[in-house]
């Protein structure tokens, strides 16, 4: 497998305060991953740092297979280079139609001119629709989202950073204040994006993470304390000790 | 769901059509041509009046849709006056200058011409050079070409820096008036080149036309009329597509938009520059139609106005920027014209003129708690009946 | 025959002393009776002299009389007297000598002596003296003024023979220095002069740079060679002291050299010459370049119907025959270098001293952009509310100490009692403000911009409506008046003086309320997370109603501190409105520091532009707001920034 996002020894400090400290972090393309850890721990900052809303102190982050260097880039360009996020409270156009949501953020020129003069065709009309049933709102097309339920909201969100077609996908506590049976689809709809992308499930929820069934990195203090598989990570005596309090 | 941009927006038709038939009414009942209800001045408040309407459906595209409160447009505005001014004010003086050159025995030479030319207009700032910035005054297709190209250029320059650090709500605001600001008082100095406080005046009169002004001034008024539905027409589609969805987006999230992977500066900084042209075209219609434009214009003040009519007639809808444009000025022009009834209380005597602005203030207060959507809000309560049912 | 000698001596000098007891200042009035009687300027100088030089004690009345025109002379027998009106037109004499009684006179018995103002002035200038010796230190003062207002060659002498009795201290460094200054100008001996100069080289004083500049004035002169005089230097033609164009009007002048034809003067001679349509041959319809006009105005200066065009050649032969020559008025060269060096000494000085009278000034205009902005960092800064109506608070504190005004005539007390209830009356507003209109806004900032827009407007046009449109004074107290004055270049007003101790004041108040009081406490927390904030015990909506009410009272003193020095009108807070959000932008929103620093930034630049540009104070407006666009660019947060996620979105 390729490596298709390689962190190393980033540190981020907000006046004297180390929120990441020489964070390490490797993921291949097509591999799910869940990123646990305590408060604090710097989850939120690492994907502020990966999509360039927050420039590191030192250190380097390299994308893709010509390995270029994302320290500098606009979060646009980062977006458009094919790292789609997903904030943890639901994100979406909420004035808009599911419709006008899913075109915005489907895989197109981004360039203003081109925008302006963008005329959607059938097939974006077909594409738009297949996403929406791929999130189960095959039926709500043209209602204005702000209409949907919070589950509904989340999904669409993910819909959008599907329609983006991006090669890695950073997912902010997805299964916040879902109902069981929204998370299972949630959960359904995660490791499906996954098989053909990478994705990073940060999440407080260890029943969540462990119905994904990956490899699981634990952040704390914002660096790694641990990485495997969910067993071999809870068995960790440092991982304990950091939940559990020493 | 692929249909044409004016199908899928039926009100834009029906605007387009309620422009036409005021213009047409207008037209008969004028004096120019018609059977002389509408006075000449009149005339020429409604045609201002369509000028403010166009620059306000501008800044409904920048307020109302893309969520940046610009308190700067009016500086756009006055600038295309300035543009157009500066032509007007240069031919005109240089005909009456010709013409008083030739009585002489001598034919006039172009240095007689130039320098009675600037002895007219810089007279009166104590100077008779012309200024760099008069270079192409004479020439009506250039002044026309910086009519758009001077606010736009300063839209482009000012917003680059403004939107490339990230300057946002309320500081944005607060950046755009204090631009405002420095060009006005810029304005008021002599040695601005443009005649300081005196500003340009006689711009009522064509060079060169000896048609009466109650002719001109429905000239004016059609070309406002035009301009106005030209530009509802762009704007309306500018908002009805993607391009419109990336800058609603904007407005409601743009942290949203900008991890979609839209350079969320570059569509603010061409929305900004589009309707800081716009508002160039409006001013160098309105100014012509007012006779006279000083730095007084300029000021900050009178693009918050501009963000009241737009308020009071309610965000988001170009309709609604028009009709709460329309019904305040013209309400305030009534107003402020003396002609409303003063209203003796016994003890005091309300003065319209005076109270009048205090009552906008405070209907602005009302306005912005009570009903944010403004007048246009009302109409789209009545419009919207059947979505509130399948809640 | 020694003896006799001496007895004669003795004899005479007895009869003189005798006689002299009796009329000594008559004897003298006498001796130059010719001259007083003529009264003429030129020629009554040594009349002046000779009463001057008696050193008679009663020469003093005698000229004060004299130059009041009270100097009566009788016909009869040419006595000087001094004369009152009797009751029946005739005149009750009194002699100068003792004040006596000398009988009356009818007025047809009597000329009055009526000295022309030339003459007058020579009295006044023979008077100096004596009041450079008067008891009274006033009017020694008085003395000192008047020469120092008009110094001449003659009053040198006096002055320095008062020196030396002088008894007050500060009239007596008056006298040394005006001494100095009018021996550099006016001794008669080079060395002196130039030690003199030397001695003051460096001073500040404006007077020493107005003595040095009439030394150093200098007129151009048009020689052919090196002219024997005190050469400043040699002007250089096409210099960019000397153009072509004046080297040439200049020579015009001096009459060596014909002057240009004007464009006036040549459309005058070809006007005076048409015939049938045509100038020397040239259709009128076709002269209308100037080149056209030329060739029409040389071929009427062929036929000798006009004087010749003066040809840039003629102008450079006539240039290349004379040379120019800045030559001093002051002919010791000696005395002019010694001055020039001085001068430049002492301008080397001044701007120093200018330097800092420019920070004063900056300082000064930051305590009062500080002041403006301070209660905007609490409702700005702190609270995060905007409040566009903020200048209008300003206002309304202004005009709450114009009306304290109106019933407390006495200004200390009225300043001190305005204060109070300018917070009082702007606290209450500011609450009003923030339970009817903010608090339906909170985390709407752009809708709260706004609708305190529109408070903003009403505000104004009410105080246009109850006020007026002209500007209202309000009078700082008495010892408010005056500046503090360290030298001639640097001085600044007591008022500057007051409003940046208050400035000082309020950031002690803000740093005090923020830190160490509840409601600072409270407000931080409230500001920060309302909800937890709540759940500790803390009423939201007290906390945001005070503070806001703190901010805005804070706002009103801001505007009787203001209305001191500025115009108290309607509009006077919205000249203040967008340089305070600039302020608190510019510092950095939430920090007292930032703010002040933003206040001090703003104010330096601002008073840094007028100075190179003093004649236009709204440029320098104009490019502050253009520098604050571009500092943004550098640092979007301000200069003292929050960073990481707390300043985040």
């Amino acid at each position: 497998m390729n490596t298709l996002l390689e962190v190393s020894g980033v540190t981020v400090s907000f006046d004297g305060f180390r929120a990441i400290n020489n964070l390490s972090f490797q993921i291949a393309d097509a591999e799910l991953r869940a990123v646990i850890g305590p408060n604090g721990a710097g989850k939120t900052t690492f994907m502020d740092i990966v999509t360039g809303k927050t420039r590191p102190d030192t250190g380097h982050i390299l994308w893709g297979d010509k390995s270029l260097s994302l320290i500098g880039m606009s979060e646009a360009k980062i977006a458009q280079a094919g790292i789609g996020r997903k904030f943890q409270k639901p994100t979406v156009f909420e004035e808009q139609t599911v419709q006008e949501n899913l075109m915005m953020a489907l895989r197109k020129d981004r360039a203003s001119l081109a925008v302006l003069f963008f005329k959607p065709s059938t097939s974006d009309f077909e594409r738009v629709e297949d996403l929406a049933e791929e999130i189960g709102l095959g039926e709500a097309l043209l209602r204005v989202s702000g209409e949907l339920s919070h589950g509904q909201k989340q999904w669409l969100e993910i819909g959008m950073l599907l329609a983006q077609e991006p090669q890695l996908l950073l997912v902010d506590e997805p299964a916040a204040g879902m109902t069981p049976a929204e998370r299972e689809k949630t959960t359904a709809i995660l490791v499906e994006a996954a098989k053909t992308r990478a994705v990073v499930v940060v999440e407080h929820d260890m029943e969540f993470v462990r119905r994904l069934n990956c490899k699981v990195t634990v952040l704390h203090e914002g660096a790694v304390l641990a990485e495997g598989s969910l067993d071999h990570v809870t068995k960790n005596q440092d991982v304990i000790d950091v939940y559990l309090g020493r | 769901m692929n249909r044409s941009f004016i199908a899928r927006n039926p009100s834009v038709l029906i605007f387009l059509a309620i422009l036409a038939l005021f213009t047409l009414v207008v037209t008969v009942l004028s004096e120019g041509f018609g059977v002389g209800l509408i006075s000449t001045s009149f005339v020429k408040v409604l045609g201002k009046t369509l000028c403010l309407c166009l620059i306000a459906i501008a800044m409904d595209l920048i307020w109302g849709y893309t969520g940046i409160l610009s308190l700067g447009h009016f500086a756009f505005f006055g600038l295309g006056g300035y543009m157009i001014g500066m032509w007007l004010m240069y031919e005109r003086t240089r005909l009456i200058v010709v013409n008083s050159l030739s009585e002489g025995v001598l034919p006039p030479t172009p240095e007689e011409i130039t320098a009675g030319i600037g002895n007219q207009i810089f007279g009166v700032v104590g100077s008779s050079d012309f200024p760099l910035i008069w270079a192409f005054a004479d020439s009506l297709v250039l002044q026309l070409t910086f009519v758009v190209l001077v606010p736009g250029l300063l839209a482009l320059v000012f917003g680059w820096l403004a939107f490339r650090s990230r300057v946002t709500g309320v500081y944005l605001s607060i950046l755009t008036q204090a631009m405002t600001l420095g060009l006005s008082l810029y304005l008021f100095q002599n040695a601005s080149g443009l005649r300081g406080n005196n500003g340009l005046s006689g711009l009522q009169n064509l060079p060169g036309v000896t048609a009466p002004q109650s002719v001109v001034s429905l000239w004016f008024f059609w070309a406002s009329a035009l301009a106005l539905g030209l530009g509802y027409l762009l704007i309306a589609w500018v908002v009805s597509g993607k391009f419109g969805s990336v800058i609603r987006g904007i407005r409601d999230n743009e942290a949203r938009v900008r991890f979609l992977g839209y350079s969320v500066e570059t569509y603010k900084l061409v929305v900004f520059t589009l309707t800081a042209c716009i508002a160039g075209i409006a001013g160098a219609l309105y100014y012509p139609q007012a006779g006279i434009i000083n730095p007084a214009e300029v000021a900050p003040i009178a693009s918050i106005y501009l963000a009241v009519w737009v308020a009071i007639g309610g965000r988001g809808r170009l309709y609604g920027a028009v009709i709460g444009t329309a019904f305040v000025s013209l309400v305030s022009s009534w107003f402020t014209g003396g002609q409303a009834p003063d209203v003796p209380l016994g003890f005091y005597t309300v003065k319209w003129v005076d109270w009048w602005l205090f009552l906008l203030g405070l209907s602005f207060v009302l306005v912005t708690l009570y009903a944010p959507n403004g007048i246009g809000g009302l109409i789209d309560l009545l419009k919207r009946k059947p979505r509130e049912t399948d809640v | 025959m020694k003896t006799l000698l001496l007895a004669l001596c003795f004899a005479l000098s007895l009869s003189t002393w005798l006689s002299a007891e009796t009329t000594p200042v008559q004897d003298v009035l006498q001796s130059q009776r010719a001259l007083i009687e003529k009264s003429s300027r030129r020629t009554i100088g040594p009349a002046i002299d000779a009463l001057v030089v008696s050193g008679l004690p009663q020469m003093q009345n005698v000229l004060e009389v004299w130059q009041a025109k009270d100097m009566w002379q009788r016909r009869a027998d040419g006595l000087f007297f001094t004369a009152t009106k009797n009751a029946d037109g005739t005149y009750t004499l009194q002699s100068f000598d003792d004040g006596a009684d000398a009988g009356t006179a009818a007025s047809t018995d009597l000329k009055q002596l009526k000295p022309n103002s030339g003459v007058r002035a020579m009295i006044a200038t023979a008077l100096v003296q004596f009041q450079l010796s008067d008891p009274d230190p006033a009017k020694r003062a008085d003395a000192l003024n008047s020469i120092a207002r008009d110094p001449e060659v003659a009053l040198l002498k006096p002055l320095r023979a008062s020196i030396a009795s002088e008894t007050d201290a500060n009239v007596l460094a008056r006298k040394t220095r005006l001494e100095r200054l009018m021996t550099m100008a006016y001794d008669s001996d080079i060395p002196s002069r130039v030690a003199a100069i030397t001695e003051m080289s460096g001073d500040l004083g404006v007077d020493f740079r107005a003595t040095l500049n009439p030394i150093l004035t200098t007129t151009r002169v048009i020689s052919q060679t090196q002219p024997d005089a005190n050469v400043a230097q040699e002007v250089l033609v096409g210099s960019d002291a000397l153009t072509h164009k004046s080297a040439y009007a200049l020579l015009v002048a001096a009459g060596d050299a014909p002057a240009e034809i004007t464009a006036d003067a040549r459309d005058a001679a070809l006007q005076a010459n048409i015939e049938g349509g045509r100038i020397a041959g040239f259709p009128v319809a076709q002269l209308s370049t100037e080149a056209a006009r030329d060739r029409a105005y040389d071929a009427l200066a062929a036929g000798d119907l006009a004087p010749p065009r003066v040809t840039q050649a003629d102008i450079d032969a006539s240039l290349a025959n004379f040379r120019f020559f800045d030559v001093y008025t002051e002919p010791s060269q000696a005395v002019t270098t010694a001055a020039e060096a001085a001068l430049v000494e002492s301008e080397t000085r001044v701007a120093f001293s200018q330097a800092a009278d420019l920070g004063l000034d900056a300082l000064s205009l930051a305590s009062i952009y500080f002041l403006a902005a301070i209660g905007l960092a609490i409702t700005f800064g702190v609270m995060g509310v905007i409040n566009m109506a903020h200048g209008e608070f300003i206002m309304m504190g202004a005009y709450t100490g114009y009306v304290v005004q109106l019933f407390v005539p006495n200004h200390t007390a009225s300043i001190l009692l305005a204060v109070p209830l300018a917070f009082a009356v702007t606290f209450a507003a500011g609450v009003a403000l923030e339970r009817l209109v903010v608090r339906w806004l909170y985390h709407r900032p752009l809708e709260t911009l706004l609708a305190t827009f529109g408070v903003s407007i009403a505000l104004q046009q009410l105080a246009k409506n109850i006020f007026g449109t002209q500007a209202r004074p309000l009078t700082s107290p008495a010892w408010l008046d005056g500046a503090w004055v360290i030298n001639d270049v640097v001085a600044i007003s007591y008022i500057r003086i007051a409003i940046f101790i208050l400035a000082l004041l309020f950031l002690a108040l803000f740093l005090f309320i923020m830190k160490r009081t509840r409601l600072g406490l409270e407000t931080r927390a409230v500001t920060q997370n309302p909800r937890m904030a709540a759940s500790m015990g803390i009423n939201p909506d007290r906390v945001n109603m005070l503070s806001f009410g703190l901010g805005s009272g804070i706002a009103g003193i801001a505007g009787v501190a203001i209305g001191l020095f500025a115009k108290v009108t309607s509009e006077m807070g919205s000249d203040y409105i967008v340089q305070s959000f600039m302020t608190v932008v510019v510092g950095g929103v939430g920090n007292i520091w930032g703010t002040l620093a933003g206040a001090v930034m703003i104010g330096g630049f601002q008073k840094g532009v007028e100075f190179l540009n003093p004649s236009n104070t709204l440029a320098a407006q104009t490019y502050m707001i253009v520098f604050i666009i571009i500092f943004i660019q550098f640092r979007p947060r301000g200069i003292i920034a929050l960073k990481g996620r707390a300043a985040g979105d």
